[in-house]
């Protein structure tokens, strides 16, 4: 930053600098904008019912998944292990919905269905809060702790199945298809949720304590510490948070696939950790947001999409969203330079 | 006018025979020290002479080994710096505990935001605390404004948001530790008429600082330390910049 003081010809910052247009999910909105379009233009399947409902339902996932990535970008940390708790929840939600439909609380309406899934939803809950007291307490690197949780989650996945899927059963297996796998005023169900989810936590971010004191730690921990924000407890809670988006992740794609396998969301960690960064939250902490999370997640899906229409060998996909993960973060850098 | 516990009560904060021992390492020996109300202390000293660790037991950061510290001559025990911070000791560090990446009101009221309710939930009162700090802003006479983000503010501007803080926790006395080491010439000169401008409104100042030239500028009084003693406590009108080197190096015995 400039070190000279200016007390008396302050002005004010002009509109395309500050707020949401300064930041990088704004430009990633707008690249997002003109691949829909450019997409609508060279193939007319782009724009038909049938392919939007597709993309909206695919991008949902790793868009849940992005918004609870996003808040653990913004305290500083990442979380590698959401792709294996997704599998480890849905797995083992599967498993109690088998054992509460063979037991006494079948008789009771829709607990076969509420009982695993809130189950469900606890254990992935206390992932994360292990997760979280490694990091904040004991003082680990969110890289070690969640690469060390990512291989225990799988791990036991696999112990638990031997390998097997898992398929929702009992007499509220319709009710659980309806909820993780229908649609609401047309919508799939996942979709709503996503978006649900993304304005309760835009307005838990910007305006509650909680939200002002996690971007206090993400942008200077001593200063959040000194200042009596509870860092320990605001990082657990992120954590928890992520994990809990991750397990009720894992419980929509079981409904969507009608099955959990073992090996269900491998490798969507980085895709998860991509969409949240190309929709602008940074790693270095202190910056991010669910519209951010929603976009990037949104962007890749498009891209995605595009390439199946427009026929290109689907092997190309990865290479570009990389190559895209790269660009978004290099036109920040260069902004940044240039606003110096 | 000596008070129960045997100390000054006209006196902001009274230290006496403070001593601190880290192992075999004796930190600090036999320290007296008063503050008056609204008085702005100079406290120098090389470095291990003791200065940081003086500082840290005001803060409540950790309790001396011996002696007793009073606030308007009522015995206090700081074993936490929440303890000292209720008590009315503000610190600013060196770094200013800022956020860069929020705005100078959320930096402000940074651990003691305002709220309000609607129904069960309870949402940040953005306006209320954008107007506080927008008058704490115009009290420092700081052309600083509430809503933009730190990031984008000069030296001098963060200076402000960290003296802005401690004027809304209502401090008796403020701790600043080296707050001129790393800023301009420019800024220096801001820096030191916030620092008056806090004792005008009441605060009293303890600055730690090496800057001769800011200690003589700013400070009403100056006390030396030299491995672990206090050496000289006297008014700046009484003294000298080549007298307090002295001090410092040792090269005068004491003051």
């Amino acid at each position: 930053m400039s070190m000279t003081s200016e007390f008396t010809n302050i002005s004010r910052v002009s509109w395309h600098r500050r707020g949401f247009f300064a930041g990088q999910t704004a430009y990633m909105t707008l690249a997002f904008v003109i691949i829909c379009v450019l997409a609508a233009t060279f193939s007319g399947n782009f724009v038909t019912t049938g392919n939007l409902l597709n993309i909206s339902r695919n991008f949902s996932y790793i868009a849940l998944m992005s918004l609870g990535m996003t808040v653990v970008i913004v305290t500083g940390g990442i979380d590698l292990s959401v792709g294996s708790v997704c599998a480890l929840v849905a797995v083992c939600t599967m498993i109690a919905m088998r054992a509460v439909s063979n037991s006494s609380l079948a008789a009771i309406p829709y607990a076969t269905v509420v009982v695993p899934v809130v189950a469900g939803l606890l254990l992935a809950a206390a992932i994360g809060a292990v997760n979280g007291f490694f990091i904040a307490r004991l003082d680990l690197s969110p890289f070690v702790t969640t690469l060390g949780m990512l291989s225990i989650c799988r791990g036991l996945t696999y112990v638990i199945t031997q390998g097997r899927g898992q398929a929702p059963t009992g007499p509220g297996v319709q009710a659980f298809f309806a909820a993780t796998n229908g649609t609401i005023a047309g919508l799939p169900v996942p979709v709503v949720y996503v978006l649900v989810a993304a304005v309760v936590l835009g307005i838990a971010l910007h305006h509650t304590v909680w939200g002002r004191h996690l971007f206090a730690v993400g942008g200077s921990e001593p200063a959040a510490m000194r200042t009596g924000v509870r860092v320990s407890r605001v990082k657990i809670g992120a954590y928890v948070l992520c994990s809990l988006s991750a397990g009720a992740t894992g419980i929509l794609l079981a409904g969507w696939l009608g099955s959990a396998p073992a090996n269900l969301a491998s490798g969507y960690e980085l895709r998860v950790i991509a969409a949240s960064v190309i929709g602008g939250a940074n790693l270095a902490g202190g910056i991010g947001g669910p519209v951010g999370a929603v976009i990037g997640a949104a962007l890749i899906e498009v891209i995605r999409n595009s390439l199946v229409l427009g026929r290109v060998d689907a092997y190309w996909q990865d290479a570009l969203i990389g190559s895209i993960i790269i660009l978004a973060v290099l036109v920040d850098k260069l902004r940044g330079l240039q606003a110096k | 006018m000596e008070s129960p516990t045997g100390m000054p009560g006209h006196m902001l904060l009274s230290l006496r025979g403070i001593a601190k021992s880290f192992g075999a390492v004796r930190a600090l020996d036999g320290v007296d020290l008063d503050i008056g109300p609204a008085e702005v202390l100079g406290l120098m000293g090389d470095n291990g002479a003791g200065k940081s660790t003086l500082t840290k037991i005001v803060a409540g950061n950790f309790p001396p080994t011996e002696g007793q510290i009073a606030l308007g001559g009522t015995a206090m025990v700081f074993d936490r710096p929440a303890a000292a911070r209720d008590a009315g000791i503000e610190v600013m560090y060196q770094d200013l505990a800022i956020a860069e990446n929020l705005t100078a009101s959320a930096n402000i009221f940074l651990g003691r935001e305002m709220t309000r309710s609607f129904g069960p939930l309870r949402f940040l009162d953005h306006s209320g605390m954008n107007k506080r700090s927008a008058e704490l802003f115009r009290e420092l006479k700081s052309e600083t404004r509430s809503d933009d983000l730190v990031k984008q503010m000069s030296g001098g501007q963060r200076q402000a948001v960290a003296i802005a803080r401690t004027r809304l926790a209502k401090a008796k006395l403020v701790l600043m530790d080296e707050p001129t080491a790393a800023i301009s010439v420019r800024q220096v000169a801001e820096v030191l008429d916030l620092i008056r401008r806090l004792r005008d409104g009441g605060t009293a100042v303890m600055l730690i600082s090496h800057r001769m030239p800011d200690v003589f500028t700013v400070c009403d009084r100056i006390a030396v330390l030299r491995r672990g003693r206090k050496v000289a406590d006297k008014p700046v009108t009484a003294t000298s910049p080549e007298e307090i080197t002295g001090l410092i190096t040792g090269a005068i015995e004491t003051g």
